[in-house]
């Protein structure tokens, strides 16, 4: 991480941190951690099992901590900084045992990575650990595409699907790139573009409570550009924006419908159909 | 869209407006097809990612560093300017630069203003002080002329009047100026031309806003294509310009990188048609120019965002507008929507410290956070950072304290309650666990409304079995197969 | 205390402890990208100018006057205004006496609140020099002074400006150095990229907003 400050005073002005140069990635571990998140813990828990399948084709032995839970962003971003610090640290303790941390949501991935500098900002030996697990944590596609460099066989029937990002998992990620390379592996899998594709689904956490008409009108525009791209179904890796679209499609009657991507990646190259 | 909330108790809140706005059918076509093409000029106008980086960066840069010096840079503006034969003037309050600007107008006699656009006479309401005096301030560049007309504020800092199709334009000059519609917008644009020519010849005052001051040499830059502003600083007799005083750079040379961020950014122009340099006002043996030169420097909250070191970032913006142009929100409801000055992006990060926090409390909410503002923000404001910096000054209990003036007024002990709940969930894994035995086994009775999430989404249902149950389960029986292998 | 005062204070406080940023200014960020070829440079301006409605011509210096004219001849216009403590000013009347050309040429000799109303409604076109072109942005430097009043180039509804090739440069950073802008600036620089516009109108672009409905260059080359 480079200097955010010129001078060490606490109110320096501050200057935009550098450019972080292309990332350097490791050679393929041995082992894993699997942060599951908290969505696809409860929502979409088969794509967190898919993302485990994919790593141990890889010859990965995954960990997945029975004590892990939130990565904290939900307070962060509503600005209840103690409540999320709180909920860091247990994450923080929980995976401070150097191994890579893979999360199958680019988000959440963006929260380890660029934001608990923000979130322990003010706790200087700390800080050390938050860099740590910054250096270690990878987002699903990422790692598939950069560490495992997957060389993969499509097993499944020729299909056109689109893909949506998440808008931090794009910004700060990078995962729409780690995505569309990795599904150009996909001998069958033809990408299609769909209208204002870099646009937010209005998801963002809180917001599409608090401001629902406005998140709504969002969504509502969203699913209307996945459905006009002329794809089958929608793929994701990030488990908020694929509550919200499923269930705004859901309530708009729409049978058109949004996957995770761990789990489209698995049956494909696993061959295996699920319902 | 409306009936579901009491629209009476909510026309005053961003919420409130932004429905009425959603429903505006045309209004969202407007936006939407302006913001689009905006988007597109700025992309065609930086080819190069590296090189529009690198310019960023220096942008960035430049403001920090004279942020880091401003009240030297303003001291050096100060003695500059007034070396030029500027008069220089120093207001708190908008209330305060109000007053500055009239004392001048009536020291001259002056009853007609006319004004090039600057955003801050806009913060300050000039034109509504003035006219209370019996002084008429009129506007005269053509969106904000347009604007004014029509009795409204702009909805957007660059293009004030993008919420009008040409049929609207048509009809309003048809009602006010007594001429006959068209749908022809250079046939507009002449009417325009012509009424305010006039204008420009009898006015006794020019206001402007500026675009950059220059500390090294004295110098007001302002940007514009239409002329309008080189006739407000030109032709009347005195001119007045009014600016922030987050507006001052150190160097000349600054100017370069700046004004190419900020051209590029705002309309995808290589340059303005016109960049104006005011250095004095008219030497003894010029034939034109204003005979006398003021500058206003405003404050108005500015140096409480700079109190904060965080927040003093907000003061690097250049007034480009490519945060609003670029974000889904505003691209919905509008700059109306803001119901202040500034919209979008930008105006949520700094009519806080205007106007307090607890006059705009839902701004910083107002956003999903999604990072467009920032990742085309010319001098690399983390906009997102300062939004959730809000959000958590929003929030501050009563007993901490407030950084940002109004802060704290969403503080709700019940909300924070149920934070700490959310919180003692997610630190301690049994209840974690308990909760999602809980939440997988109790699915099905999700109930069906869900307030505000539900309005647009069937409600969530949880799967029957959590991650944490799949995984255990799934590599338990790995190391049972492993072990027995 | 004065505003001045609270302000600087105020200013101060925040910055308590705290050194000024370092001056990192990378001049090759606003150079490098934006350097042509000497061939190259006067053709980059002028199609960056002709995109906004700029009319540009290169021709030999001796033969601008007679260009002006028959521009002014082509666009049946009355008068143009000129200024006569010029160098090109003076060359231009000399031309008109000569050609005994028909067009009223006005001087700008008095100041502007002795023929305000004439100014703004009746003069047809002017001519001005200018101190230089940036070939990155497509830009004149204009350097009004005693002798060529600001408004020449603003108020008349066809605007002709002269441009030595020799004088037109990359960018603007490259023009500030070489000119020392820093060591004296005029009472009002301008960098003009075309004709008066605005797009604030459903972003339609419509030529003529407030000033010159036309820009001429007039590009000469040295003999
Ligand atoms: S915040 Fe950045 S993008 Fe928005 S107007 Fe200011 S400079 Fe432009």
């Amino acid at each position: 991480m480079t200097e955010l400050f010129y001078d060490a005073a606490p109110n320096a002005t501050r200057v935009a941190p550098e450019r972080p140069g292309p990332r350097t990635y490791p050679a393929k571990p041995p082992e894993v951690t699997l942060f599951g998140t908290c969505v696809v813990d409860l929502f979409f828990p088969e794509a967190g099992l898919d993302a485990i399948r994919l790593l141990e084709r890889e010859g990965i032995r995954v960990h997945f901590p029975q004590e892990q839970s939130c990565c904290g962003q939900p307070a962060w971003t509503s600005g209840y900084v103690n409540e999320a610090r709180e909920v860091a640290r247990a994450q923080l303790n929980l995976l401070d045992n150097g191994l890579p941390v893979v999360v199958p949501s680019g988000s959440c991935a963006g929260m380890f990575r660029q934001h608990y500098r923000e979130v322990f900002a003010e706790e200087p030996d700390t800080l050390k650990r938050v860099d740590d697990l910054a250096e270690r944590t990878f987002e699903l596609t990422e790692f598939l595409l950069h560490v495992c460099k997957v060389d993969w066989q499509d097993l499944g029937q020729p299909t056109q699907i689109a893909l949506h990002t998440s808008c931090s998992a794009r910004r700060e990620m990078n995962t729409h790139l780690h995505a569309r390379e990795l599904l150009g592996k996909l001998a069958n899998v033809e990408r299609l573009d769909h209208d204002h594709e870099s646009e937010c689904c209005g998801f963002g956490g809180t917001f599409s409570v608090r401001m629902p008409e406005v998140s709504g009108a969002m969504v509502l525009d969203k699913t209307r550009s996945l459905r006009e791209s002329g794809a089958v179904e929608m793929v994701t890796a990030d488990g908020g924006c694929l509550l919200n679209i499923n269930g705004s499609l859901e309530k708009q009657k729409q049978t058109f419908r949004g996957r995770h991507l761990a789990s489209f990646l698995w049956a494909r190259v696993s061959g295996e159909v699920k319902s | 869209m409306s009936q579901r909330i009491p629209v009476k108790e909510l026309t005053d809140s961003f919420r409130g407006r932004a429905v009425g706005a959603l429903a505006d059918a045309q209004l969202r076509t407007n936006f939407r097809v302006a913001m689009d093409s905006l988007m597109k000029k700025r992309a065609d106008a930086f080819p190069d990612e590296e090189e529009r980086e690198g310019l960023r960066e220096l942008g960035n840069h430049i403001k920090a560093r004279a942020l880091s010096r401003l009240p030297d840079l303003l001291e050096q503006l100060e003695a500059k300017l007034t070396e030029n034969g500027v008069h220089v003037h120093w207001a708190e309050t908008t209330e305060e630069a109000n007053r500055i600007v009239h004392t001048i107008i009536e020291s001259k006699q002056g009853s007609q203003v006319v004004k090039g656009k600057s955003m801050v006479s806009e913060e300050m309401e000039m034109n509504d002080y003035l006219a209370e005096r019996d002084i008429e301030c009129l506007e005269s560049d053509m969106g904000e002329y347009i604007v004014q007309l029509d009795g409204e504020k702009p909805s957007h800092i660059i293009m004030p009047a993008i919420h009008k199709n040409r049929r609207q334009v048509s009809k309003l000059f048809h009602n006010k100026l007594g001429v006959d519609e068209t749908d022809d917008v250079n046939e507009l644009i002449q009417i325009g031309r012509r009424t305010l020519r006039k204008k420009f010849l009898e006015a006794d005052v020019g206001v402007s806003g500026v675009n950059f001051a220059i500390a090294e040499t004295g110098t007001l830059l302002l940007v514009e294509n239409e002329g309008n502003g080189r006739m407000s600083t030109t032709v009347p007799p005195v001119h007045v310009a009014v600016t922030g005083i987050e507006k001052v750079v150190a160097n000349l040379r600054d100017v370069a990188p700046l004004l190419s961020l900020l051209t590029r950014s705002a309309l995808g122009q290589p340059i303005t048609t016109y960049v104006n340099m005011i250095s004095g006002p008219r030497k003894a043996d010029e034939l034109d120019g204003p005979e006398e030169v003021h500058l206003v420097l405003l404050d108005n909250g500015r140096s409480g965002a700079f109190a904060d070191a965080q927040l003093r970032q907000t003061l690097n913006c250049i007034r480009c507008g490519a945060c609003m142009n670029h974000c889904p929100v505003y691209t919905r409801v509008g700059g109306h929507t803001y119901g202040e000055v500034y919209p979008g992006p930008i105006g949520k990060i700094v009519t806080p410290h205007m106007v307090g926090l607890d006059h705009v409390p839902d701004h910083p909410s107002a956003s999903s956070l999604c990072g467009a503002c920032g990742e085309v923000c010319p001098v690399k404001i983390p906009i997102p950072e300062l939004l959730q910096r809000l959000r958590q000054e929003n929030v501050k209990s009563p007993d901490e304290p407030a950084v940002v003036q109004g802060g704290g007024s969403k503080y709700s002990w019940k909300e924070r309650a149920l934070w700490r709940m959310w919180m003692a969930l997610n630190t301690r894994p049994t209840l974690y666990k308990c909760f999602l035995w809980a939440a997988t086994r109790l699915g099905k009775l999700t109930p069906k409304n869900l307030g505000p999430w539900t309005e647009n989404h069937t409600a969530p249902v949880p799967a029957r079995r959590s991650l944490h149950d799949l995984a255990k389960a799934h590599l338990n029986a790995e190391k049972t197969s492993g072990d027995r292998s | 205390m004065s505003a001045r005062d609270n302000i600087l204070k105020k200013l101060r406080a925040g910055l308590e402890g705290s050194t000024p940023r370092p001056d990192q200014f990378d001049e090759t960020l606003v150079t490098e990208p934006w350097q042509y070829a000497p061939e190259d440079r006067i053709q980059r301006l002028r199609s960056l100018m002709e995109t906004v409605h700029t009319e540009v011509y290169t021709l030999a210096a001796a033969n601008w006057p007679a260009k002006v004219q028959e521009l002014l001849e082509n666009r049946r216009l009355a008068n143009l205004l000129y200024a006569p403590g010029t160098g090109h000013g003076q060359q231009l009347a000399e031309f008109w006496a000569e050609a005994a050309a028909e067009q009223n040429l006005l001087a700008y000799d008095r100041p502007i609140e002795e023929w305000k109303e004439e100014l703004f409604w009746q003069v047809d076109a002017s001519i001005t020099g200018t101190a230089g072109a940036i070939a990155a942005t497509g830009s004149l430097v204009l350097w009004p002074d005693r002798h060529e009043p600001r408004l020449m180039s603003l108020l008349p509804p066809l605007h002709i400006a002269l441009l030595k090739a020799s004088e037109v440069e990359d960018n603007l950073y490259v023009m500030m150095e070489k000119q020392n802008w820093p060591a004296g600036l005029p009472t009002n620089l301008l960098l003009v990229s075309g004709p008066s516009k605005t797009a604030d109108i459903e972003q339609v672009l419509a030529y003529g907003a407030h000033g010159p409905k036309e820009l001429v260059v007039l590009i000469l080359e040295d003999a």
